[in-house]
Formats: C-alpha cells, sequence, structure tokens
C-alpha cells in the first residue's frame, strides 16, 4: 500500500506550487489545480481505506497495524531516531477518509465563497498545507512525528485564522490561537521528553504493544510529588491534546479562532484539527489505560466539565460562529468524556469505540453546520443573529441541510449523532453516573441550542430584506458540498463502527441500549421542543428569562470571563511583573554595571592623569624626591 | 596549497584587489565573484570532506598542515578541520556571501569592503585554525573591524554601541589570553596545536579548575552568555545591516565554538565539574532572553536579545556533554546563525525603506512589500521552531539530548529551556503582527517599493539553506554528531 | 694638597643648587643655567675622582671633555627652542609652555 504515500506528496506539491506560483496563476485557475488535487487525495484515501478495511487490514480476527512506508529522519541517540512514515491502523485509515472528504467539500466549497477575495491562492495554499499536516499527523507512526505535524497544523491554523491580516481582531486571533496552543505543546513535548526517556522510543507500535508492556515496566517506581512518573508524562502528553482539542481552560483560542474566513472555521476547527486532541488520546490509549488510568479520569472530568461549561455559553451567544465553536467545544469534550471513562478490551472498550464515531459524524454534521453558517454569511453579511430570521424563505438547501445538521448534533433517530451520541451515554452510563447524567443534560442542552441558533437564522420574525441586499442562495459550488455532508451526516450512523474500530482492534457488537437510547432521545427532544416554543417566533419570554437568571446568563454572556482572566494573566501577571522588569533590570542592573565598570575606568583615569601635569619642573622635582628616597631605603634597610 | 589556506588566501587576495578598484562597479564585481568563491569553495570542502571522512574514518582532523612561525612558544599555523568546522566555515560563507549583497548600497564602500573582507578573514581563520594562538590571534582580527564598521558605518548611537562592543569583547579576550597561556604552560609549553594538547599532554586538574572559567568565560562573552550579554543588543541595534548579519550569523559562534574546542575539549574534568555553574547562567540566558525580547519595541533589539536567547541555548546544550546535545548546540549554531542573518538583512531592508524600527510605528507591511514580509514570517516561523525549518532540528536535538542526563539538575534545566518556545512564539508573533499584518500605520509608506534584486539574492539564498537544513537534517547531523565523538570519549574517560 | 672632600662638597652644593634652581626657576633660561650647574657638578666629580682614586689614568678627564661638548651642543640646542618658545607665546615662562601637552 505504498501509494498512501501519494495522500501525503499531492497536498505537499500542491502547497509548494500554490504558494510559489500561485500569484502568477489566476485565481480560478490556482483553486481549481488545489481542488482537483485535493480530490486526487480523496480518491487515494478512499482507495487505501477500501483496501485497509476489506482486504488486508485483517489477519486472524485482529486489525493490523501497517506501516508501508518508514524512514529515519533524523537521529539523536542510538535508540531515539525520528522517523518519518505512515502508519495504518483502523483509527488513522478513518482519519484519513474524514479528513479527505471534508478537506475536499471546503475546497470546492471555497471556490465559491472565497470568489473574488484577495489572497485567493494563498488561501488555497495554505488549505494545503493544512491537508498535508493535518494527513501526516495522523498517520504519524512515531509521537516525534505527531508532534512535528502537530506544530504544522498549528501554523497552517495560525496563517488561516489571520488570512484576513489586515483586520486587527483577526491578527489577535491567530496570535492567541497560536500562543494558546504552543503553550500546551510545552507540555506535549515535556512529556515526550518524560516518556522516551524512560522507554528509549518514540515509536507508537513500541509504546502500546503488549498492553503497554515496555511504559509500565520502565517507568516503574519513579514518583514525583506523590504522582508516578507516567502519570506526569501521559497527563503532560494530555495538556498538548487539550491545547489542540480547546479543553477548558485551554479552549479559549478556539471561539476567538472563528475570525478566519467560514470554510476554514468548517475545516480545521471544527472538523479535523481540533479533534488532534482526542486522536492522540486515541493513539495512546492503551498506554494511558494501563499506565495512568488516573489520567483517563482525569480526562473524563475535565471532559465532562467543559462540555457541560461549553454547551451553557453556547445558548447565550449570539454570533452565529460563536455558537457552533462552543458547540464544538462541547462535543469534541463528548468525545473526550468517552475516552476518559472507557475500558480496555471487546465490549468494554465501548467508550473508545464510541468516542472514534462521534468523532466521525461530528465531523460531517459540524462541517456541514459551518458550511450551511457560512452560507448563511455570505447572503445577509454578518455573523449576528440579529440580522438574520426568516431566511428559509430565501436560501431553501441551505435550510435543509441545516435542519439534517441540527437534527443530527441534537441526537435524532435515525440521523447520525443519534448513534454516536448514544455509544458515548451507553459507555458513560457504564462507568459513571455522575458523569453519565451530566452528559445526558448537555445533550438536551445541545438540542436546545443548535435549534434556538437554527430558529434564529431560518424562523424566528417575517424580516423583510430590502432590496439591494435581498439574501439568495449560495451558488452550486457551495450548495454541492452542503448537500454532500448532509447526505453523510444523516447516513453515516449507520456505518456498524465497532466492526472497525476497537480498543484492541479485534471487532465486537454492539446494540442499542433501549433505556438509554430512549433517554437520550428524550432529551433532544425535550431541548428541540423548548427551542420551538421560545424561538420559532419572535417572543419576549427568552429576554425574561435571561433577566430572571441575572448573573448567570451575564457570566454564560461573556464567556464566564475566562477571556479577562486569561488577559489579565498574561498581561498583567507575564507582561508586567515578568518582563517588564526583565528588560528594566538588563537595561539598568546588567547594562548599568557595565557601564559603571566604564565609568568607574573613566573617574579613575582622570583622578590619576592629574599627576601628567606636563609640568616639567614637578617631574623634575618628583624624580629628585623619588630618587633621595631610595637613596635613603637603600642606605638605611 | 592546502585546501583550508585558500579560506585565508581568498579575503587577501579580495583586499588586495579593493585597494586597486575604482568605482563602485569594479568593488562590487571583486566583492561578488570573491564571496561566491568562497561560498564554492566551501561546498567543495563540504563535498572533499565527506569523501576524506569515508576513507578515513579515525583521524580527528582533516587536511591538516602546520608550518611553524615562532619556533620558540612553539606557535605554528596549524590547520585542519573536522565537520563542525566544516559547518562552521560552511555557515560563515553563506553569510559573507549574502552579506555582500544586503551592503550594496553602502557609502564609502571601499573602505567597508576592506573592513568587511578582513572581518571574514579572522572568522575564516579562527575555525579552520588548530593552533591556539593562531586561533587567538584570527579571533583579534575578527574583532578590530567590527569595531570601524560599526563606528563609521552604523546608526544611532554608534560610537558608543562600538566602544562598548569592542570593550567587553576585548574584555573577553583578556580573559581568553590568560587563559590560553594558562594551557600552554601548564601542560608542559611544549606546544600549541591542541590536538597535541589534547591527546598528548594533560592539564592538571587543579589547574583546569581555573583555566577552565576563565577560557569559558572568554569565549562566553562572545557567545553572549548571561551577564555579559549587554554588548549586543546595543552593538545589533547600531550596526549596518551586513555587519550585524556577520556578527551574529558567524561572530557570535565563534564564541560557542571556541567553548566547544578550547574550554571543554582540552579540559574535560573541570567542565564536568565546574560545568554546572555556566549551565545555571546559560539556561538564565534562554528564558532571560527571551523574556527580555517580548517587551522591546525595536526590531533589532528584538532580534538582538532573541539571539542571547537563542545562543545562550547553544551554550547550554554544549555544557550539557553529550553527544546528542552538542551535536544540537551546532545545529543550533548553524539554525541560529541562518535566520539571525535573514532576520538582520531583512530589518536592513526594511528600516532602510521605512527609515523607523520602532514597531510601533509599522503595520500592515504586508501588504506592502509581499516578498520582505514572506521571508520575514519564514524568518520567524524558524525563529520559533516550526519544523521543516532549521531551528527544530536544532533545538529538539538539544533538547531530547539534554533530557538524556540522569540526574535530574540537568533534566529540570532542560524543561525550565523548553520553556523558551513558548515565549520566543510570543515575542515573534507579537513583532510580526505588528509590523506586517494590521492596517497600514503610516501613509509615506504605502509607496514604499518591495525588495530589490540584490535584497532577494540574499533573503532567497539564506531561506533556501534554512529550509533544507530543516527537511533533510540527517544530513547535517550526521556530519557532525561524528565530530563529537572524539570530546564524549575524553568526557567518558574521566 | 686639597682634599678630595673639598672637591666633592663643593659640586654636592652645586649640584643641589642646581636641581634646586631647576625646580624652582620659571624663566627657561635660569633653568638652564641651573642644568649647567648640574652637570658641571658632576663634571667635577668626574675630574676629581680621577685624579684621586686613578691617577694613572685619564678615562675621567677625557669624560668630563667629553661633557663639556656636550653641555655646549646641549646649550646651543635648548637656546634655540627657547628663542622659537619666546617667539611663538612671547616669553619664556616655563609653565606656559605645556602646549605639547594638551
Amino acid at each position: 500500500m505504498e501509494y498512501s504515500l501519494f495522500i501525503l506528496i499531492v497536498p505537499f506539491f500542491l502547497f509548494l506550487v500554490l504558494g510559489l506560483l500561485g500569484m502568477k496563476m489566476k485565481p480560478k485557475a490556482a483553486g481549481i489545480i488545489g481542488t482537483a488535487g485535493m480530490g486526487l487525495c480523496a480518491i487515494c484515501a478512499s482507495a487505501v481505506a477500501y483496501q485497509y478495511f476489506f482486504q488486508t487490514g485483517m489477519v486472524g480476527e485482529e486489525w493490523q497495524h501497517l506501516v508501508p512506508v518508514n524512514f529515519e529522519w533524523l537521529r539523536f541517540t542510538e535508540s531515539l531516531h525520528i522517523d518519518l512514515g505512515i502508519l495504518l491502523d483502523p483509527i488513522s485509515v478513518m482519519m484519513l477518509v474524514v479528513i479527505t472528504t471534508v478537506s475536499l467539500m471546503v475546497h470546492i466549497y471555497s471556490l465559491g465563497y472565497m470568489h473574488g477575495e484577495t489572497g485567493f491562492q494563498r488561501y488555497y495554499a495554505l488549505l494545503s498545507l493544512f491537508s498535508f499536516s493535518m494527513l501526516g499527523l495522523v498517520v504519524a507512526t512515531n509521537i516525534f512525528q505527531m508532534y512535528i505535524f502537530w506544530e504544522l497544523v498549528g501554523v497552517s491554523s495560525y496563517s488561516l485564522i489571520g488570512f484576513y491580516y489586515t483586520k486587527p481582531s483577526a491578527v489577535a486571533a491567530s496570535k492567541k490561537a497560536f500562543i494558546v496552543t504552543r503553550f500546551a505543546d510545552l507540555g506535549f513535548l515535556i512529556g515526550i521528553l518524560l516518556l522516551s526517556f524512560y522507554t528509549k522510543t518514540f515509536d507508537f507500535g513500541l509504546l502500546t504493544a503488549d498492553n503497554a508492556g515496555l511504559v509500565t515496566t520502565s517507568m516503574a517506581g519513579g514518583t514525583f510529588m506523590g504522582l508516578s512518573i507516567a502519570t506526569w508524562a501521559l497527563a503532560l502528553i494530555f495538556m498538548g491534546g487539550a491545547g489542540k482539542s480547546a479543553m477548558f481552560p485551554l479552549h479559549i483560542w478556539l471561539p476567538d479562532a472563528m475570525e478566519g474566513p467560514t470554510p476554514v472555521s468548517a475545516l480545521i476547527h471544527a472538523a479535523t484539527m481540533v479533534v488532534a486532541g482526542v486522536f492522540l488520546v486515541a493513539r495512546l490509549f492503551p498506554v494511558y489505560f494501563f499506565a495512568a488510568p488516573d489520567v483517563l479520569t482525569l480526562i473524563a472530568y475535565v471532559g465532562t466539565f467543559t462540555a457541560l461549561f461549553a454547551a451553557i455559553i453556547a445558548i447565550t451567544q449570539t454570533d452565529i460562529k460563536r455558537v457552533l465553536a462552543f458547540s464544538t467545544i462541547s462535543q469534541i469534550a463528548y468525545m473526550m468524556v468517552a475516552l476518559g471513562v472507557s475500558d480496555y478490551g471487546g465490549h468494554d472498550g465501548l467508550g473508545y469505540m464510541a468516542s472514534m464515531f462521534h468523532l466521525v459524524t461530528h465531523a460531517f454534521f459540524k462541517a456541514l453546520l459551518f458550511l450551511g453558517a457560512g452560507s448563511v454569511i455570505h447572503a445577509v453579511h454578518s455573523n449576528e443573529m440579529s440580522q438574520m430570521g426568516n431566511l428559509r424563505r430565501y436560501m431553501p438547501v441551505t435550510n435543509i441541510t441545516f435542519a439534517i445538521a441540527c437534527l443530527a448534533i441534537a441526537g435524532i433517530w435515525p440521523f447520525s449523532g443519534f448513534f454516536s451520541k448514544d455509544e458515548i451515554l451507553a459507555a458513560a452510563f457504564h462507568s459513571n453516573p455522575l458523569i453519565f447524567w451530566t452528559l445526558w443534560a448537555i445533550a438536551g442542552l445541545t438540542a436546545f441550542y443548535m435549534w434556538r441558533l437554527y430558529y434564529c437564522i431560518f424562523w424566528n420574525s417575517n424580516k423583510e430584506y430590502n432590496e439591494h441586499h435581498k439574501p439568495h442562495e449560495s451558488p452550486l459550488t457551495m450548495a454541492v458540498p452542503l448537500i454532500i455532508l448532509a447526505i453523510f451526516s444523516i447516513f453515516s450512523g449507520f456505518i456498524p463502527f465497532a466492526g472497525f474500530i476497537s480498543s484492541d482492534n479485534v471487532p465486537f457488537h454492539t446494540h442499542i441500549d433501549l433505556t438509554v437510547a430512549s433517554l437520550s432521545i428524550g432529551a433532544g427532544v425535550a431541548g428541540i421542543a423548548a427551542a420551538t416554543v421560545l424561538y420559532l417566533k419572535k417572543s419576549d419570554w427568552t429576554a425574561e428569562i435571561a433577566q430572571s437568571l441575572g448573573g448567570l446568563y451575564r457570566a454564560a454572556l461573556h464567556k464566564f470571563y475566562l477571556d479577562e482572566i486569561w488577559m489579565w494573566v498574561t498581561q498583567s501577571v507575564v507582561f508586567r511583573y515578568i518582563c517588564i522588569p526583565i528588560a528594566w533590570f538588563d537595561r539598568h542592573i546588567i547594562d548599568g554595571a557595565m557601564n559603571g565598570l566604564a565609568w568607574a575606568t573613566h573617574r579613575s583615569a582622570g583622578s590619576v592623569k592629574g599627576l601628567q601635569s606636563g609640568q616639567v619642573q614637578f617631574y623634575a622635582w618628583v624624580f629628585v624626591a623619588g630618587s633621595i628616597l631610595i637613596a635613603v631605603l637603600v642606605l638605611f634597610f | 596549497m592546502n585546501i583550508l589556506s585558500l579560506f585565508v588566501a581568498i579575503p587577501i587576495l579580495m583586499i588586495a584587489s579593493l585597494f586597486l578598484s575604482k568605482g563602485i562597479k569594479q568593488i562590487r564585481a571583486i566583492m561578488v565573484i570573491g564571496a561566491s568563491a568562497l561560498l564554492i569553495l566551501a561546498a567543495t570542502l563540504v563535498v572533499l570532506f565527506i569523501k576524506e571522512r569515508a576513507a578515513s574514518p579515525d583521524a580527528e582532523m582533516l587536511f591538516t598542515s602546520s608550518i611553524s612561525w615562532f619556533a620558540p612558544l612553539h606557535i605554528a599555523y596549524s590547520v585542519g578541520v573536522d565537520g563542525i568546522s566544516v559547518a562552521m566555515i560552511a555557515l560563515a560563507s553563506m553569510i559573507v556571501f549574502t552579506g555582500v549583497f544586503s551592503s550594496w548600497n553602502m557609502s564609502m564602500a571601499k573602505e567597508y569592503f576592506l573592513w568587511y573582507c578582513l572581518l571574514s578573514l579572522g572568522v575564516f581563520g579562527f575555525f579552520i585554525s588548530i593552533d591556539l594562538f593562531t586561533m587567538f590571534m584570527f579571533y583579534e582580527i575578527a574583532l578590530i573591524p567590527m569595531y570601524l564598521l560599526i563606528g563609521l558605518w552604523g546608526t544611532g548611537k554608534k560610537e558608543y554601541s562600538a566602544m562598548k562592543l569592542t570593550l567587553m569583547l576585548m574584555g573577553g579576550s583578556a580573559f581568553l589570553l590568560v587563559g590560553i597561556i594558562g594551557i600552554y604552560y601548564t601542560s608542559g609549553h611544549t606546544s600549541m596545536n591542541l590536538l597535541d594538547i589534547a591527546n598528548h599532554l594533560h592539564i592538571p586538574y587543579e589547574h583546569q579548575c581555573w583555566i577552565f572559567p576563565v577560557t569559558f568565560l572568554g569565549f562566553g562573552v562572545l557567545g553572549a552568555l548571561f551577564p555579559f550579554h549587554t554588548w549586543s543588543p546595543d552593538g545589533h541595534a547600531s550596526a549596518p545591516t551586513a555587519v550585524s548579519m556577520l556578527h551574529a550569523g558567524v561572530l557570535m559562534k565563534l564564541g560557542g565554538y571556541g567553548c566547544f574546542r578550547v574550554a571543554i575539549y582540552l579540559m574535560p574534568e573541570a567542565a564536568h565539574e565546574l560545568g554546572w555553574i555556566f549551565l545555571i547562567l546559560t539556561g538564565i540566558s534562554v528564558v532571560y532572553g527571551a523574556f527580555s525580547a517580548v517587551v522591546q519595541t525595536d526590531l533589532k533589539y528584538i532580534n538582538a536579545y532573541s539571539s542571547v536567547s537563542h545562543c545562550g541555548l547553544v551554550l547550554f546544550a554544549i555544557l550539557m556533554l553529550n553527544q546528542t546535545a552538542m551535536t544540537g548546540a551546532v545545529l543550533q549554531m548553524l539554525s541560529h546563525g541562518l535566520m539571525t542573518a535573514l532576520f538582520f538583512a531583512l530589518i536592513g531592508l526594511i528600516y532602510g525603506r521605512t527609515h523607523t524600527r520602532d514597531i510601533r510605528e509599522m503595520g500592515g507591511l504586508m501588504k506592502i512589500m509581499p516578498f520582505a514580509s514572506v521571508c520575514y514570517v519564514l524568518a520567524g516561523l524558524a525563529s520559533l521552531g516550526l519544523p521543516g525549518l532549521s531551528g527544530f532540528v536544532a533545538e529538539m536535538t538539544i533538547f531530547v539530548g539534554s533530557f538524556q542526563n540522569n540526574d535530574t539538575f540537568h533534566r529540570v534545566l532542560t524543561i525550565i529551556a523548553c520553556c523558551s518556545i513558548v515565549i520566543t512564539a510570543v515575542y515573534i508573533l507579537r513583532t510580526v503582527g505588528k509590523i506586517l499584518y494590521g492596517p497600514v500605520q503610516d501613509e509615506h509608506h504605502l509607496h514604499l517599493t518591495d525588495a530589490a534584486w540584490y535584497e532577494r539574492v540574499s533573503a532567497v539564498g539564506l531561506i533556501v539553506v534554512i529550509a533544507a537544513i530543516g527537511m533533510y537534517p540527517s544530513g547535517v547531523s550526521d556530519l557532525i554528531s561524528k565530530s563529537v565523538v572524539p570530546i564524549i570519549e575524553k568526557l567518558a574517560n574521566i | 694638597m686639597i682634599r678630595l672632600e673639598y672637591y666633592l662638597i663643593i659640586s654636592t652644593l652645586m649640584f643641589f643648587i642646581g636641581i634646586f634652581g631647576f625646580i624652582t626657576r620659571k624663566n627657561m633660561i635660569a633653568i638652564l643655567i641651573s642644568l649647567e650647574l648640574v652637570l658641571n657638578a658632576v663634571e667635577i666629580n668626574f675630574a676629581a675622582f680621577n685624579r684621586f682614586l686613578y691617577p694613572n689614568q685619564l678615562e675621567g678627564m677625557f669624560f668630563t671633555l667629553f661633557g663639556i661638548a656636550i653641555t655646549a651642543a646641549e646649550t646651543a640646542v635648548a637656546l634655540a627652542i627657547i628663542i622659537n618658545a619666546y617667539r611663538s607665546i612671547g616669553n619664556i615662562n616655563i609653565n606656559n609652555i605645556n602646549k605639547m601637552k594638551n
């Protein structure tokens, strides 16, 4: 399956071509080249997936780890070396398909959405760079390769968020995204250093083999501040994942990242890059499970909290992309929880499977939601809900596809979200009642805020738009991806996922747990019903409810002031109390000492220089006196 | 003639022909031809070295030759190279080459390039010498032109900066001279040759204990070791573009190279025992430089403090005393040399057009000069360690290498040094965001032109090398790591 | 016969008078004269020691003659300098001749 290498080479080559020669091309040509290349990639990925899942992947009832390509890139020591290669196993093949599909959709969609923008070529070059890095990340054979591509997706995300670089808010958002994730990556890096120091390898295969035997034996015994070294290492690695996947309290960059073009949000900040953290934990799942189960518990609680937290904020936001951003945070947290509550092996590993399942379905319906939102923004030129309403009359395709996505995310049977969410709830149900009931409540909240969003955009008022800015359905290049993604959002739930993906790579069977299923549908329906009552028509109740909630509402509206807290930490604490004093210290104390030394030399020279008066008689006097002194000393001592 | 001596001969020839030249065209022709000859020569040297290394894998230094020039003190003009010096020579020739293009429109070009050639002469001489005294002599040759280049062609407080820089570096070289004399006498005053001293003679431990700190400090001043780094911000800020490039790109590397080649190679016992003192200082350099860079508003100051941080990492890695970290140190010297040169070339370019280096007075340059801005972003990304560019390779080799030390002290320091990658990201993105993105700050900037062809040559040349190292690091890394082995063996035998 | 001590006393007196003059006088001619005194004191010593210690040899006498010749030459040079100094600054006060230092 060496041809899987093409999946990486094609986007990289596209990046080089579009990046270097793009300005010489017509924008349209650049767009079509980029899209065609991505199409090729998607075909390759599907072929790989077909071959893996239906021909070569399964050997003796177990999914294999295939490494068709691997070469040494940089050697550190005898045992430690960074390899670049391609690892094919169920989750990486699944990710290949998801990424190439969504990326292709976004490429096509952008032909229409970005039409006429300056820097169209640059946009496609960066999309190719992102696709390359993301694909490289998921097929990484070792943790350092993953880190390399991890940084690369970070930087392509940075460049794309800051695509409208003349807009200060976009620049600030891109900077924030990069720095926050960089901070998290520091944890990731230290985690890698710790892990590799003890195990003497970066290789995923060696790390996860034999129930992570290498990690548990090599790191046994070491403790630091009461926790084992393995716990520290894996918690730090999770910190990296939490940064990319926007877990509390490192989530603050994601809502701001919505400053980027909407298709970018769909691709990077909804479907692919932000699930890298989930993917990382899934990739190292055996290591987490056997070497540091405490960290998995931590992941479960962090995930639960983040999911709840983000869902509450999502209810109050009025910028449609921000609602979707918080919804993304909440859904990714769902996936994290599923990993956190999962056991290992067979049906016990349900959470693992559910997490990956939700990752796939979420990628489709969330990309659809974002692209739909993009279509709306394209039509009304605003992100604010107050500028929208009644759009169902003008944009039928967008309306229907958006509704499908909202049904999917609300978890209504038979849409895809129902199946994956149900598995997650089932996994939580068997593990921890507190987490289960919180997740259940969040399912209701999710349905509520998504339908609130839907109604506010497409129903709510009988708003009339003036003639000049009459909203219109998007062009075909934008509508087609919406329809394709809608089809995926409806049907991807029927994939027998447990047959392909499981924590120990042995297929198993799942069945719908009727209690959980009915509870989850109940929550979804309740949420939708509440939203329908409040938002289908414009009503005063919403304001009253907001009024009665008072402080809680205001806090949620301001995202619980976390941005302000972070701003305070970075601006006041780090900048004012660390950087400025250090710079002052450098200029005045260190440099002052050097200048002081020069000054002292100067002064002492000045005071000595009086002796060289130029008066010969004075010299003679000193000379004579000196001679006499020496003569006296010689004579008497 | 030994191929290495050509590196000294070509600058001398360039100086001679500059004396005879008339008119700016001739001067430029001489400089371009000479610098290209050096570049080609360096490339040839790399190829020859790899071949020769394959033929004689045991020899520590290749292409050695020696001419005695002061027999009573055993001073000889001895030359020889290993992988590290080859890497450094390649770096130096690259930067000398691009520096010529960056100083295309200098006033008083003849005098300027005369000193420039003398500076390159000193730099190349330093890297090829394996005789302590000759090495020291070339080091001094490199320092003096610096003073004149900054003092005459600089900007801002140029006299002050030139004087400060020269005095501090001279102070360092005073320590160095003491160290060299100490090495010569305590090793039995029979040889000034590095290899002889290292392999056949022995400096008693009690003497190492004072010579090592003195030598390390002497070279450390040039390598911007905290707290002797303050010449660097002022010096860089005042120097003309190409001089900043050469200075940060090559001259600061003399410090790291010297620490490595003289201080640690000749006195491994003391390095092992006393290294921790300097390790703390370099650890401070790394984090402190980065934090200081965050609040600077002058582009050159930002870069100078960033250099303090990155060069601190070089010394930090050298003191980790293991093969991976030392390889990383040399990689970092290469990488930092290239990317700082690129930075300074671009800052010179921007300053030449906007006449300001204050980041608060600039904005939106991406729209006005896209080529220069994209190069600046690339330089920034290399600096913050983006994979695919050289900075990542160097930093990761250092971090992984440093972390392989068994005791907690070294590992904790490594973690602290790791924090610099976040701070680096902060100041790089802050600068990039302020000057390149956002709305245009000053209307006068709207009519500025993008980079001219000669500026493009220097920027593209550097970026290609940075990307080449970043994408295919194992070639360079192997070249270097094999040459580190003799030192590691000596350290292992303590 | 005149004893050696008398010669030495007179030469010591001359020497210190010369030194005193050299240090205290401001007029350059006077300084020159003082210098002559110092030199002559030394020459007296040469002649006297030669006479008393090595009566059969003449090195001391020759040296005295040599010294006298040098003194003459030196006086000529010094006078030339003094005249030039007078021309350029209008007086011959030693304290005013510090242009070379400043």
